[in-house]
């Protein structure tokens, strides 16, 4: 029997400390530009240097997502959902991680900083349940007045860019990603530029839960720099702008860049939502497209 | 060999259809005159001949529309119980029947396309676009679920719809916006205003309370106009991509809700075990119904290799027999082309098709002295990258090009920035349900080409717009 383990009484352990980089097709590059910013806690004290995102790195993320989407599409509803289940489950064994992480990020006490995980760790529970059971709720046979067999069926949109909200660093987050992914579209998210660092952790989860890689990427940096690439990108399909929430004047300009392939635009609201709603269906039926196949019945 | 059949004419007759020289503007339930009096005319497309003056809207005119509706909105149609509302639809729907003949004679006279159309398809299908969405005035709680909240209008609809189907598209655009209770200001399009403006008559002898519809009629400024004014919460807008992206430009920033029904490049596929006559029927139908003025049109013939020869040949000889004529002949198959606009437009992407490569056939036929005509027409030995396989015609054009595996004939009818339709011909199940789950697009015509019911959502991926028509995904767009 070996002897429990010692710690040396003199001095406080010096921690090691993780490097925050993007997460671009399924791997963890800094930004190619070699930027990195300072990202500070809600009372201005050092947490990191954060990549800073370039058009670069933006462009490389769309085309990361794209090469994801035709495999991610065609993934069986009931895998996806498996997937993301997945996902909560891994987070879940890391909900201690989560909690230090939002608490730096956005200031809150502890107690609040473990309800917002748990909620978050639910949210992808209840996305991952949506996956095979979607279609029949927006989709279904349709009576037409002549002899076809008619029938609508939702399909994802394609690669969607979003802009995470500012302010709920992780529920936020994972609330607005999940819904674009459980249904089989790919992403790349462009994360709070304040609180980039949980956006970052989480992809660690995401890493290592079944997630095939290019589904989600996820950049850090100021939107300055990846949120007018993204928007004018002509191989994103849709762009979500909740980020903007109280920057009109950006966000009409995004909206104005996204006509120029006819993207879905989801617009920001007057305020962030309180996250901790039910979500109903719209962040998932936004980025979803309706198709109707006809066939005629005969003998 | 002399022709077996020779067709005596059998024209429909003018007389149910009675054509005022000049019309106002439909605002607040009646016809006034436009504020700064000026008009346009619209021309038969078959004879170049004026058919009536009609008003040019500005601003002043779609700002009094818009106050119109606004008022309509606000003191009666967002009030009434959705069973009174939905009742007034059904009067509608009645009327279109009603006045069924007169509606089609007038549509081909103003649009120029074959009455056999007008009256088959354009005005039986609007009646029951009205009819449809009557009854779902007083259910739409059941519409739509996952909401945070009971089912509340928009507002004041601004609705700009095409010249290809004009009666069918104020349908399309006007039934589910009433029944969801909002009031509309709709704009045709200023070739073929004129069934617009009956129907405005129809709303009158509907009794419709004022104001619910209005129809302001003019060219593209008016249409910017509507589209642009403050107090539209919404607009839904059927035509060309390039406006459609001006629209989504126009209204960023702003809280209006839109619809976009937009250009198409659609292919037919043809495998190799497809029935190949019902095949050939479907290609036929889904480039030259309607001139092939179609959104939705099957403009590429993709064609298995193996049976690509036989296949047009069985087209040319189909082609051979399609007649070319006086749209209000019933055994007229193509009629004439809407405006001299799009005659020109038809005609450049053709000669293109001709500088790039490929090889231009037509049946022999009689085009008319007068009017815009365009003969049926095929391009074989077109490549993906020739415009006439890329850019939408919106015309009797078709671009065959070939393909030898599934798998290569999905790749190339998705290889295009549009997604609206696809036909599917084969008589293995598993092909057509495998080609239709990987195809990008909204409507997938496996064995059949240009079907359409008020049940059924249409409308687009990518760029060929957002938003579906139709069914009760087609109320989603008019409630909040």
């Amino acid at each position: 029997m070996t002897a429990p383990l010692e710690e040396p009484a003199t001095a406080r352990r010096v921690e090691v400390r993780k490097t925050y980089k993007l997460f671009v097709g399924g791997a963890f590059p800094r930004s190619e530009s070699g930027r990195s910013y300072v990202v500070q806690d809600t009372a201005g004290r050092f947490l990191a240097n954060a990549s800073a995102a370039s058009r670069k790195d933006a462009r490389n993320a769309v085309q990361a997502a794209r090469k994801a989407f035709a495999g991610w599409s065609s993934r069986t509803p009931y895998n996806r959902g498996q997937v993301l289940y997945r996902v909560a489950e891994v987070l879940e064994g890391r909900r201690a991680q989560f909690i230090d992480e939002v608490q730096r990020s956005e200031g809150v006490g502890r107690r609040q900083a473990r309800a917002l995980v748990n909620l978050t760790v639910d949210r992808l529970v209840w996305y991952a349940g949506w996956a095979d059971k979607i279609g029949q709720v927006v989709g279904g046979t349709n009576p037409v007045a002549g002899p076809y067999l008619n029938f609508s069926v939702p399909e994802p949109t394609g690669v969607v860019a979003v802009l995470a909200p500012s302010g709920s660093s992780l529920l936020g987050l994972v609330s607005v990603l999940a819904p674009v992914i459980v249904t089989g579209n790919t992403v790349v998210v462009a994360s709070s530029h304040q609180r980039p660092l949980p956006a970052i952790t989480f992809s660690e989860v995401l890493a290592t839960s079944d997630v095939p890689g290019g589904v989600v990427n996820v950049l850090t940096g100021p939107l300055g720099d990846t949120a007018p690439t993204l928007a004018s990108h002509l191989d994103v399909n849709a762009v979500d702008l909740i980020g903007l929430v109280g920057d009109a004047e950006r966000a009409t300009e995004l909206e104005q860049s996204a006509a120029d392939n006819l993207k879905r635009v989801l617009r920001a609201p007057v305020r962030e939502p309180d996250w901790a709603r039910d979500p109903g269906l719209e962040r998932m039926t936004a980025f979803l497209e309706t198709k109707t196949v006809w066939h005629p019945i005969g003998v | 060999m002399a022709q077996p059949f020779d067709y005596a004419p059998a024209p429909e007759s003018r007389s149910v259809v009675d054509i005022r020289s000049s019309y106002g503007l439909f605002i607040g339930g009646e016809f006034v005159d436009p504020v700064a009096g000026r008009s346009f005319k619209t021309l038969n497309p078959a004879t170049e001949e004026v058919l009536a003056e009609v008003s040019d809207a500005d601003d002043a005119d779609v700002d009094r529309a818009v106050g119109a509706a606004r008022r309509a909105f606000t003191r009666v149609w967002s009030r009434m119980s959705g069973r009174d509302r939905s009742k007034y639809l059904f009067r509608i729907a009645r009327v279109l029947q009603e006045r069924g003949r007169e509606l089609a004679v007038l549509e081909s006279i103003d649009n120029g396309k074959p009455i056999k159309e007008s009256r088959d398809v354009d005005v039986p299908l609007a009646a029951q676009w009205f009819f449809y969405y009557a009854g779902w005035a007083d259910k739409l709680d059941y519409a739509l679920p996952g909401r945070p909240g009971p089912p509340r209008p928009l507002g004041v609809a601004g609705q700009v719809i095409p010249w290809n189907f004009p009666l069918l598209m104020l349908a399309w655009k006007i039934a589910p916006a009433l029944a969801c209770g909002n009031t509309v200001v709709l704009k045709p399009a200023e070739t073929t205003p004129l069934t617009a403006l009956l129907f405005a008559e129809i709303c009158q002898q509907a009794d419709l309370p004022a104001g619910v519809v209005n129809i302001v009629t003019g060219a593209g400024a008016t249409g910017r106009a509507l589209v642009a004014h403050e107090d539209v919460d919404k607009v839904a807008f059927t035509g060309s991509t390039d406006v459609g992206k001006s629209i989504a430009r126009a209204v960023a920033g702003t809280r209006k809700k839109v619809t976009l029904e937009l250009g198409g490049k659609g292919a037919n596929i043809v495998f190799d075990d497809a029935p190949l006559d019902e095949a050939v029927e479907g290609v036929v139908n889904g480039i030259f119904f309607n001139q092939g003025q179609v959104c939705c049109a099957g403009s590429r013939l993709l064609v298995q290799e193996s049976v690509a020869d036989d296949v047009l040949d069985r087209l040319k000889h189909r082609m051979a027999t399609l007649r070319v004529g006086d749209p209000l002949d019933k055994n007229t198959d193509v009629g004439a082309i809407n405006s001299a606009e799009q005659l020109t437009r038809i005609r450049e992407l053709s000669a293109s098709g001709d500088s790039e490569g490929a090889e231009r056939w037509s049946p022999p036929c009689d085009l008319p002295a007068h009017g815009f005509w365009f003969p049926p027409t095929i391009f074989t030995g077109v490549s993906q990258a020739h415009r006439i396989a890329r850019e939408e015609i919106f015309g009797p054009v078709l671009s065959v090009l070939t393909f030898r595996t599934p798998g290569e004939a999905v790749d190339k009818a998705n290889n295009t920035p549009f997604g609206l339709s696809v036909g599917v011909w084969s008589d293995k199940g598993s092909r057509i349900m495998g080609a239709a789950g990987r195809l990008r697009a909204g409507v997938v015509w496996a064995n059949t080409f240009n079907r359409f019911d008020p049940g059924s959502p249409f409308g687009g991926y990518q760029e060929s717009g957002y938003g579906r028509e139709g069914g009760r995904h087609g109320l989603a767009a008019y409630l909040r």
